[in-house]
């Protein structure tokens, strides 16, 4: 059989879940991730990386309300996925998410920004003219109280969300991490360690998006980097990627050594098949070249410009790093017999629903969307006042 | 053919007697079927399988099932001496119209039919996001083409490879143990189908099925045991190379 | 009453969040199908429909309501286990209508190797030949009865 080596299930040489479902992962965790760094200002108090609070909580709600597409594209029936609100099944992780993603899109996300933003938005819903004061008007829910008992009931309730937001965030991704690692079919995903592994990587990668973002924001818009910011997200960064390594490490180093019965067969696809996705780009370039960048600024005082390329550069790398994380464990599940006497082929199509055009489309559409709310809402300071602190 | 007119004359009427529980298109309508005196499973007495595809032929003529894809298929092996842990395997088509002959005579060979294992505890139930797929009260197993989503993790649960998504539906598809034929006094197609009575369905809740006897005086193992899906497809003779 | 004028915002969207609530409870009763939850977490009619698929195979039992003989000469020989559709194919339409539907006439060239046709991997005890030694390009019912194929016993031609 063509793409086939070895012996495999008849019904398995087919992939199941196509490169959609290593789309999906990606975008939730760039959300869970962007979320954690704007909670470490609200709730941890850590003021440095305040310039960054606003785009973080923008930056999740672009990929947030871009997640489920690739989940719908790739359902047999698109059509029926309501029924997961209708009668979700209690034993599936994969049930929750429908409620996980509403709660945590409505009674999170959107109402921290809304109470983060009600002051600028009651101003211009007063201030502008047409339709965008129907928009903001509509926005302000009808209520035009900004006195600074208001703001002042604003700011507290806002932290009461982040706090909930933190745990809502790590479910949000945790469970996605739990939908693989429950599968005890699967040897490959099957591990307690996989949510822990999805929720730091997802960290890795949001706080390195919103790092990136935020740098080409202050570039785009001909501003000062504030570099207290930025070393403070680096150094975030490297931390949360040291520790997300040291999982990652823990499980194979724990797979070799127990060499169980999947062993064999997994370690030989991840030295032929996964040898480019895995070893050179997840691990060499995408993990151990970005930490060792980050641990020279966190060790070595470097000048400005030196850390900023750094950083860029350490920023796309990891990005790319944590994107071959997901391929190594959505498609390499899929490309092991659970005989594990054989491999099939993942063929990626171009053009089809499940294709990469597809997913590119999916991942340029969150930037279009973070755009027109940028627009719509600016994270940064205008003419007016800064908000008031608690 | 001896039958002359005249014997159809009381053959037919006997006949169409006879058929009309069969095509009734209900439970209901076949009167005796209670889920509650049945709990489904099979056994595969594997010294018998000669690997000659009649139940996966029956079963695509049964089930429509749609080329390339399988809801029962055999596998031969080919274990050489001690090498218990990497067995040869091959499927062509499923064993679909039988095997090439076997190219080395050396050590073991032997035919596997697999199919779905109809789980007491299935995996593949429990990932069901929106309970399309389920146990039905007398065992088996049964997927909802009407509901279900085709998300596809069933198919990703199950240990066994027994699932697909079929290709027109879009939805999980898997053996049903021939769930509108047991239930109206028929055997499966594959039994039907199988010449040297390899394959036999069982209800486990029947104290006169044979089944209870050939427990008790055959070794029977459950592929992939560690997995405790609780497994009722029962092989008799099961090598430790089977995967 | 200073409470209420500075924090009535929150109560507007509290005000939202319930009325989102209870729009998806009302959608949600119509939606739901009837019978689920009848039997377990599914849709208890799926039983009904699963069971109401039509038989393409009509089962022994309704082949030897007609054709004793031949189960009567089948049940003296080696054949005597194997049902008629593993040869002959699903019949119930056949069965349904014996008059206007006829089973198409097997072709034992392509039958027979199919279980006897000698595999290594086949039980040691169970009758294969290698075809082309053993009947020289001949059809198989040239010599053997296919309804009791043992030449010893009476089933030759």
């Amino acid at each position: 059989m063509p793409g086939v080596e070895g012996f495999m299930y008849p019904n398995e040489v087919e992939l199941q879940w196509s490169v959609l479902i290593v789309l999906y992962p990606f975008l939730t965790g760039l959300v869970a991730g962007a979320f954690i760094l704007a909670s470490l200002e609200r709730v941890f108090q850590v003021q440095a990386v305040k310039p960054t609070y606003r785009l973080a909580l923008l930056t999740a709600l672009a990929f947030l309300l871009v997640a489920p597409m690739p989940l719908q594209l790739h359902l047999g029936r698109p059509e029926r996925s309501f029924e997961m609100y209708l009668t979700p099944h209690r034993t599936s992780a994969m049930a929750m998410f429908g409620f996980v993603y509403l709660w945590y899109l409505m009674a999170v996300l959107v109402v921290e920004i809304w109470l983060d933003y009600r002051r600028d938005i009651v101003l211009m819903a007063q201030s502008s003219t047409g339709w965008k004061r129907w928009f903001y008007g509509a926005l302000t829910l009808g209520s035009n109280n900004i006195s600074e008992r208001a703001l002042h009931i604003d700011e507290r309730a806002g932290w009461l969300i982040t706090l909930i937001g933190i745990p809502s965030a790590f479910l949000l991704h945790g469970y996605v991490g739990f939908i693989f690692g429950s599968i005890k079919a699967n040897p490959w995903w099957s591990t307690p360690l996989m949510p822990v592994v999805f929720l730091f990587s997802a960290m890795v990668s949001g706080i390195a998006l919103v790092l990136l973002l935020y740098m080409l924001s202050m570039r785009l818009r001909k501003q000062p980097i504030d570099m207290r910011c930025v070393d403070t997200v680096a150094s975030y960064l490297f931390y949360t990627f040291v520790i997300d390594f040291s999982m990652e490490m823990l499980d194979l180093i724990h797979r070799i050594y127990e060499s169980d019965e999947s062993f064999r067969s997994l370690d030989f696809m991840v030295h032929t098949k996964l040898y480019l996705s895995h070893i050179v780009i997840q691990i060499a370039l995408g993990t151990l070249l970005p930490i060792a960048l980050l641990a020279v600024t966190q060790v070595i005082h470097l000048d400005e410009n030196t850390r900023k390329r750094i950083y860029v550069l350490a920023g796309c790398l990891t990005l790319m790093g944590i994107f071959a994380m997901r391929w190594n464990v959505v498609i390499g599940g899929q490309l092991f017999s659970k005989s594990f006497l054989g491999y099939t082929t993942y063929k990626m199509g171009l053009v089809t629903r499940e294709g990469l055009l597809t997913a590119v489309a999916l991942t340029i559409l969150p930037f279009l969307i973070l755009w027109v709310l940028v627009k719509l809402l600016p994270p940064w300071p205008q003419a007016t006042p800064e908000r008031t602190a608690a | 053919m001896n039958i002359t007119r005249r014997h159809l004359l009381w053959l037919l009427p006997a006949a169409a007697v006879a058929w009309e529980h069969v095509l009734a298109g209900t439970p209901e309508a076949s009167p005796n079927y209670q889920t509650s005196q049945h709990w489904w499973a099979m056994l595969i007495d594997l010294p018998n399988c000669i690997g000659c595809g009649n139940c996966v032929r029956a079963c695509q003529a049964e089930n429509d099932v749609p080329d390339g894809y399988f809801r029962t298929w055999v596998e031969r092996y080919h274990v050489a001496d001690w090498r218990l842990e990497t067995p040869q395997v091959d499927s062509p088509d499923g064993g679909k119209h039988g095997f090439p002959p076997a190219k080395e005579e050396g050590g073991k060979n032997f035919f596997v039919p697999k199919m779905c294992n109809h789980c007491a505890d299935s995996p593949c139930t429990q990932v069901c996001p929106v309970g399309a797929t389920f146990i039905s009260p007398d065992g088996v197993v049964l997927v909802d083409k009407t509901y279900c989503l085709g998300c596809r993790y069933c198919v990703q649960a199950c240990p066994y490879g027994c699932r697909f998504i079929h290709p027109k539906t879009n939805t999980a598809e898997k053996c049903t143990l021939c769930y509108h034929r047991i239930t109206k006094g028929l055997t499966t197609a594959c039994c039907e189908a199988c010449p040297t009575g390899a394959r036999k369905l069982a209800n486990l809740r029947d104290p006169k099925d044979p089944i209870h006897e050939f427990l008790k005086t055959h070794s029977v193992q459950v592929l992939k045991p560690h997995m405790a899906t609780y497994a009722k497809v029962y092989y008799n003779g099961l090598d430790g190379s089977v995967r | 009453m200073n409470l209420f004028r500075d924090a009535g915002h929150l109560f507007r969207l509290a005000a939202v969040f319930v009325a989102g609530l209870a729009f998806f409870l009302v959608v949600r009763g119509f939606l739901v199908p009837k019978t689920f939850g009848e039997y377990g977490h599914y849709r208890g009619a799926a039983l009904e429909e699963i069971a109401a698929r039509p038989v393409n195979f009509a089962g022994h039992q309704s082949c030897e309501t007609c054709h004793a003989e031949i189960a009567e000469k089948k049940g003296g020989g080696k054949h005597v286990h194997v049902n008629c559709e593993a040869c002959h194919g699903p019949q119930a339409k056949h069965a349904d209508d014996p008059g206007s539907i006829q089973p198409a006439k097997l072709d034992t060239a392509v039958l027979c190797v199919r279980c006897h046709e000698a595999n290594a991997a086949k039980p040691k005890n169970f009758p294969q030949v290698v075809s082309a030694d053993h009947s020289n390009g001949l059809a198989c019912d040239t010599c053997h009865q296919p309804h009791s194929p043992a030449i010893e016993s009476g089933g030759a031609k």
